[in-house]
């Protein structure tokens, strides 16, 4: 086994622990913005290492600077979503506390949660 | 090591594929399909079919998945709950012998077919002839090319029907702003497709180009176009155009009638649909962007959905 190999399975291996962390917190965390929590910061991880792990393997900077385009996509999309997952909560659990009177929007935007 | 690979994807398959059809929330039934439309997506890969796998997790989870989700959200507002009903034994154990039946008439159709007589090795010898190397490109553009057009047309028909849905006085009107009501999710949403728009564009374009020789294509490349403009909507950056507008029913007509007239002209050369010696590559090119632009405004429109009466987006001169 050469150290490349050494390396990638080392990523590999720390790159799924996260993921299995951040799994384990969007099935055990109590609130959403807690498992938001867990799902951000470990899967971001998570992807960087695989992705990481990934290019290591393959060994070419063209296929490796692909890989860091869809890390770069997949991270500003996931914070993108979990943004507005957040506000959709904060504004449902304000909603839940306070009766307002436009509950028609919460249908367009998705449905209650 | 690959064996294990592809039985794990295969017990995820069937595990998503189930669990999509007997849990009783609708939501979760859809985000389950999506999944696995994303892993039926990877078995096609691992069968080294990428046209296939695109096109499965673009067409099949992407577009699909955001459909369903719009119209349960549709249906919840109209004050149905969206939920399955109980169905009846017989009812269930019905379709589970047709489906069952069907299975097996498959399976044996695909175990018959020889193993040397894969259509590969007819089209492989005459793809020096197109000046492209992507064999899925050439079949669907050159050597099958009349499903391909007549399902360009398909496609429009389906934005035709669902445009024809549009209530008494909506018509013609714009579809519902899909802009996100709260400003700051209005504002988180903009400032992403303002980065995700120039790149669904240019990632189109590339998809086009590339469909030549690689994976890709116009059906890949439409979807990529509607989901970046889709976004845009969604953050406001654009306006939904309305649905009588001149320039938006040439974007939607663009791509068919060019393949159309194309395949007319043809004739000329020998017959329909038949390439001129030497000008087929750029033919396919063409007829490829300009369908890829047309799938990405359809798509786009038939998320978006019906026009609504009174409907005024914020930008009405935004074209979608």
């Amino acid at each position: 086994m050469s150290w490349t190999d050494a390396v990638v399975l080392a990523l590999l291996g720390t790159g799924l622990a996260f993921y299995a962390a951040g799994s384990l917190g969007l099935l055990r965390f109590p609130d959403t913005a807690s498992r938001l929590h867990a799902l951000t910061k470990a899967d971001n991880l998570g992807l960087g290492l695989v992705a990481l792990a990934a290019a290591l393997y393959w060994g070419s900077l063209a296929v490796a600077a692909k890989i860091a385009l869809v890390w770069l996509f997949a991270v500003i999309a996931a914070g993108t979503t979990s943004q507005l997952l957040a506000r959709r909560t904060r504004l449902d659990e304000a909603r839940l506390h306070e009766p307002h009177p436009d509950a028609a929007d919460s249908a367009r935007d998705g449905g209650p949660r | 090591m690959t064996l294990a690979f592809d039985l794990i994807l295969c017990l995820m398959i069937l595990g998503t594929a189930g669990i999509a059809l007997f849990v009783r929330d609708a939501l979760a039934a859809i985000a389950f399909f999506i999944a696995f439309g994303n892993l039926l997506g990877l078995a096609w890969l691992s069968l080294d079919a990428v046209n296939v796998a695109m096109a499965e997790i673009a067409i099949g989870a992407g577009v699909t998945g955001v459909l369903l989700i719009l119209a349960r959200a549709r249906l919840l507002a109209l004050g149905d709950d969206a939920a399955s009903a109980a169905t009846p034994l017989w009812l269930r154990l019905g379709a589970l012998a047709a489906c069952a039946g069907f299975v097996v008439l498959l399976a044996a159709a695909v175990l018959s077919i020889p193993p040397e007589s894969g259509l590969d090795r007819v089209v492989a010898p005459l793809m020096p002839g197109l000046g492209i190397e992507n064999r899925v490109t050439g079949v669907l553009l050159a050597f099958r090319a009349y499903d391909t057009l007549l399902e360009t047309f398909v496609l429009l028909g389906a934005l035709v029907a669902v445009w024809s849905l549009a209530p008494a006085g909506a018509w013609p009107g714009r579809p519902a702003d899909p802009g996100m009501a709260d400003a700051p999710m209005r504002r988180v949403a903009g400032t992403f497709s303002q980065l995700l728009l120039p790149v669904a564009l240019v990632m189109a374009a590339y998809l086009v180009w590339a469909g030549s020789d690689l994976p890709g294509g116009a059906f890949q490349a439409g979807t990529v176009l509607a989901g970046g403009l889709f976004v845009a909507a969604m953050g406001g950056a654009i306006g939904l155009p309305s649905s009588d507008r001149p320039l938006l029913r040439a974007a939607l007509v663009l791509g068919p009638a060019v393949f159309l007239a194309v395949g007319l002209a043809g004739v000329a050369a020998g017959g329909f649909l038949v390439y001129p010696e030497g000008m087929a590559k750029t033919l396919i090119v063409t007829i490829e962007y300009t369908l890829a632009l047309s799938i990405g405004v359809t798509l786009a429109l038939l998320v978006a959905g019906t026009p609504v009466p009174g409907a005024a987006g914020p930008n009405p001169d935004g074209k979608g």
